[in-house]
């Protein structure tokens, strides 16, 4: 069956909205944040309304119906990345307490190394930063190419035996790029660390399977996969998490608390402590289903030709530099660009008058701009509802930005 | 279907792209007494921007930018407005500035006092572009504090 993006557009109401009168949305701004469709609109709309309760406390219906829910959320969550065990999947507020929690939880001390790499999003830099002060532990990060890649030529000088936390980006959010996962998880546990992977810009976009990834733990996020925002997910082999303490505590995480101690509930609720988000849980369960019914392969399909028209869209604007891999292999939907003599908040300012979200500045991601010799990009970035107009749109209005500012 | 024209006017006025195409005083000039960095973090823009007092009057603001034509041009003005002023209404005329910013484009601007700064008053219309038009401001104000502290520092100290 072939995939009918003007099908999936009528899927997303917001995608009808004009942003003034007479200028329609054209929404390339999703690897910040995605558009939702009906279906997860309709399912917490349906879970407020008809079976709002507190999970996993209580034996009244709504109690029971609102933990079945909650549950069953988590269920679709390990389906959809190939999770061997429902309990690896931890419900989290977002991909950041994810990576935070690892960071937090993982054993490193003095004379132990921790490897980013250059590319990553503030959220997968500052926690190992903080983690590193914390412990005494050396941060050490894998450099990059000019054409946007993981420079791996020093990976086994960075990679060592005193490494003991490998940490990196799936697909870049500010380059596109998506790195050689398993190549060099191999090389991390071949020296006995532990591998996590950002997965919040690869795991809406592409089909994951964490059984075949080689990480051992993976993060992401609700709202960049059609879901809604307030819920994340780390997934983690679960004899990895049993092996490791607590991160936020409270209620829920416990199992027998007196005033002297407390032992610690079974996965995944020893890394669930307070009241999660049940709503939100529900809404990405919703959004698992649609992505499931499109297909992550349809979905992947979709994006990759529509990156390449996007790209070649691009290399006909005068004066645009792509910053990051200017071919589809082994690269994303999010693309940055800078245009020599104008700023990007220059350039997102004058889209925005022709209807076209892009974003603008350093995507999270300064040291990467730092490492390119750039202050900032505008980013267009896909989904799977994106189309051909869409990138039209942006190229035509790229074509005015020398009109008004040369 | 016609694209519809661009209604930036009230944000880019000919006075902001002018001052963006060709900025004042750009450059970091000697002498000075304190040099400051500032960066807007949402985006990436920076300034170094270095004062010079003598005697309570700004004798020089100089400074080296990166930034959007809104940051540009604000710098631009910025040392138009200040160099050579007494320090007093140098300062009442960054009051004035960071009130029209603040004014969600409901102060009508002092034009005696703010001269070509008056063409700012559509930024305060776009949140998140007041930022880019403080940043000079801001460096300033922080550098001019620094200055009279070091002055007052170099004077014996002193507990005001």
């Amino acid at each position: 069956m072939t995939y009918d993006v003007a099908l999936v557009r009528k899927d997303f109401p917001i995608l009808d909205r004009e942003v003034r009168p007479g200028v329609p949305l054209v929404y390339l701004d999703s690897a910040a944040t995605s558009q939702k469709p009906t279906a997860v609109l309709d399912a917490m709309r349906d879970y407020n309304e008809q079976h709002n309760a507190n999970v996993h406390r209580g034996i009244h219906t709504l109690a029971e119906e609102a933990t079945a829910l909650y549950e069953s959320a988590r269920d679709k969550v390990a389906a959809f990345i190939g999770a061997p065990d429902r309990r690896e999947v931890v419900f989290t507020k977002n991909s950041t307490e994810a990576l935070n929690l690892m960071a937090h939880v993982l054993p490193f001390g003095p004379g132990d190394e921790v490897v980013i790499t250059e590319m990553e999003h503030h959220s997968n830099l500052v926690p190992w930063q903080l983690a590193c002060q914390r412990v005494g532990a050396k941060l050490r990060w894998i450099g990059l190419t000019d054409d946007g890649r993981l420079d791996l030529s020093d990976v086994d000088g960075l990679i060592t035996s005193r490494t003991k936390v490998v940490s990196i980006v799936h697909q870049s959010n500010l380059l596109g790029t998506v790195n050689p996962i398993a190549e060099i998880a191999a090389k991390a546990h071949a020296v006995g660390a532990t591998v996590v992977v950002d997965a919040s810009q690869s795991v809406p976009h592409m089909p994951v399977d964490v059984s075949t990834l080689g990480a051992d733990a993976i993060a992401f996020t609700g709202h960049k996969m059609c879901g809604p925002t307030g819920i994340g997910v780390l997934w983690a082999r679960a004899d990895l998490l049993e092996s490791l303490p607590p991160f936020l505590a409270g209620g829920e995480m416990i199992d027998e608390v007196t005033m002297a101690g407390s032992t610690f509930a079974e996965l995944p609720h020893k890394y669930e402590a307070g009241t999660p988000p049940i709503a939100q849980a529900v809404g990405l369960g919703a959004a698992i289903d649609y992505l499931t019914e499109l297909g992550m392969d349809a979905v992947h399909a979709h994006e990759k030709q529509l990156t390449a028209y996007l790209l070649d869209g691009l290399s006909g604007v005068d004066g645009l530099r792509i910053i990051g891999p200017t071919s589809t292999e082994r690269r994303g939907g999010a693309v940055s660009f800078v245009m020599d003599g104008f700023h990007p908040h220059d350039i997102g300012q004058l889209l925005d008058q022709y209807g076209v979200a892009v974003r603008v500045g350093h995507h999270c991601a300064r040291p990467a701009c730092l490492r390119y010799g750039i202050p900032a990009t505008s980013r267009a970035s896909l989904h799977l509802y994106s189309d051909t107009g869409d990138v039209d749109a942006l190229v035509t209005g790229l074509g005015k930005v020398r009109e008004f500012f040369g | 279907m016609t694209v519809p024209q661009p209604q930036l006017e009230n944000l880019y006025q000919e006075i902001i792209l002018d001052h963006y195409r060709s900025p004042h005083h750009k450059g970091l000039r000697e002498p000075y007494q304190v040099e400051v960095r500032h960066l807007n973090p949402t985006c990436g823009d920076e300034i170094t921007l270095r004062v010079q007092l003598d005697d309570d009057v700004v004798s020089d603001v100089s400074y080296d930018s990166q930034g959007c034509s809104i940051s540009q041009a604000s710098a631009s003005v910025l040392t138009d407005l200040v160099i050579g002023k007494p320090l007093s209404r140098a300062t009442e005329v960054h009051e004035e500035f960071v009130r029209l910013m603040q004014s969600k484009g409901e102060l009508e601007p002092d034009e005696d006092v703010l001269e070509d700064a008056i063409a700012f008053a559509g930024v305060s219309r776009y949140p998140a572009r007041i930022k880019c038009a403080l940043l000079a401001w801001m460096a300033w104000k922080d550098a001019t504090a620094q200055a009279l502290g070091s002055v007052t520092a170099s004077n014996g100290g002193g507990d005001n």
